[in-house]
């Protein structure tokens, strides 16, 4: 559901980069999604596919570049990808702090026809 | 064949949302009042914790928005404490975002410093990726999800600023392993304090009411 106005927003950063590289039609956008952002990507291409009708974007594709979110060891630095009901460190057994990797949420770049 | 050309965007896709947050929080800054996102899943106590919490709260008049996908049940009794309300009804959506918080508080008067609090949709996910302009986010939980959420709902724990475990007075019938839900906690948030009330009885939340006084002179 939360998906559509985000999908809106991503037309419009698209739509005003392509303006100003002077570009008749987006062909592609790149997106970076950590799974700690919470959006699915079939449910943005979804709405992305009806959304864009009529604009520069119309018919563009999405392509996703999904982050896995990783812990930094408290005591050894490491970063790791958590299993289930734990939070230690696969190293050292230290406990893992949560981190801004898996939360990413940006549209990394596109690729117009001018 | 027409030329194709990369550009580079790195734009947050919240960049939007997050400017007017920006906007309502400095307002609100500036108004003397402190605003408090109050997250937690359909039927944890959020507007029970509300009517308790704010009984109890001392020399700052309180606010409240409500969001809700539907009906304006809760708003109507707080209205019925003589507390100011303002409804927002999402019809479907499932998280409120600062625009809609943006036009909410444009529709209050805040003649008063004090506390506005602002009861999310019930929903443990979407909330918690969106800011309204809030200065902290009380998270509700209680002893009847199952001591497991922490480690399967992490971004809601690891962004809360308070989080209030409710219905302790069922503690004796249900299965809760406190140990295990502490440690999920704290494994996602060293500092942040965790209060056990009990909506039904009005037990714990005295200490609630002076958490959230001491946050409001800061």
């Amino acid at each position: 559901m939360h998906e559509f106005p985000i999908t809106q927003q991503i037309i419009k950063i698209a739509e005003k980069h392509a303006l100003e590289a002077g570009a008749s039609r987006v062909i592609k956008v790149k997106l970076v999604v950590g799974d700690y952002s919470g959006f699915i990507g079939d449910s943005i291409q979804m709405y992305f596919d009806v959304i864009s009708q009529g604009t520069l974007c119309e018919k563009a594709t999405i392509e996703i570049r999904r982050i896995k979110p990783k812990l930094k060891c408290e005591n050894c630095g490491k970063l790791f990808e958590r299993v289930i009901f734990s939070f230690a460190c696969p190293e050292c057994g230290g406990e893992g702090l949560p981190t801004e990797i898996g939360k990413e949420f940006y549209v990394d770049t596109i690729e117009v026809e001018q | 064949m027409h030329d194709v050309l990369k550009v580079n965007v790195l734009e947050n896709i919240h960049t939007e949302n997050d400017h007017i947050a920006e906007h309502v929080n400095e307002d609100m800054s500036r108004l003397g009042i402190l605003v408090l996102n109050v997250m937690g899943a359909p039927g944890i106590g959020k507007t029970t914790t509300l009517k308790q919490v704010i009984k109890k709260i001392k020399g700052l008049k309180t606010y409240v928005i409500e969001g809700d996908i539907e009906s304006n049940i809760d708003t109507v009794d707080l209205r019925e404490m003589g507390i100011e309300t303002f409804q927002i009804n999402t019809f479907g959506a499932c998280h409120l975002d600062a625009p809609l918080i943006h036009n909410a508080v444009g529709n209050m008067n805040f003649n008063e410093k004090g506390v506005l609090f602002i009861e999310n949709i019930g929903n443990l996910v979407c909330p918690a990726e969106f800011s309204i302009g809030e200065h902290l986010r009380m998270l509700i939980v209680s002893v009847t999800d199952g001591s497991d959420k922490p480690y399967k709902y992490p971004l809601a724990f690891q962004k809360a600023d308070i989080i209030i475990l409710n219905k302790i007075d069922l503690m004796p019938y249900v299965d809760f392993d406190e140990a295990f839900f502490m440690a999920g906690v704290r494994g996602q948030n060293k500092a942040v304090p965790v209060f056990k009330v009990s909506g039904k009885t009005g037990e714990g939340y005295d200490a609630v009411a002076k958490w959230i006084e001491a946050q409001a002179v800061k």
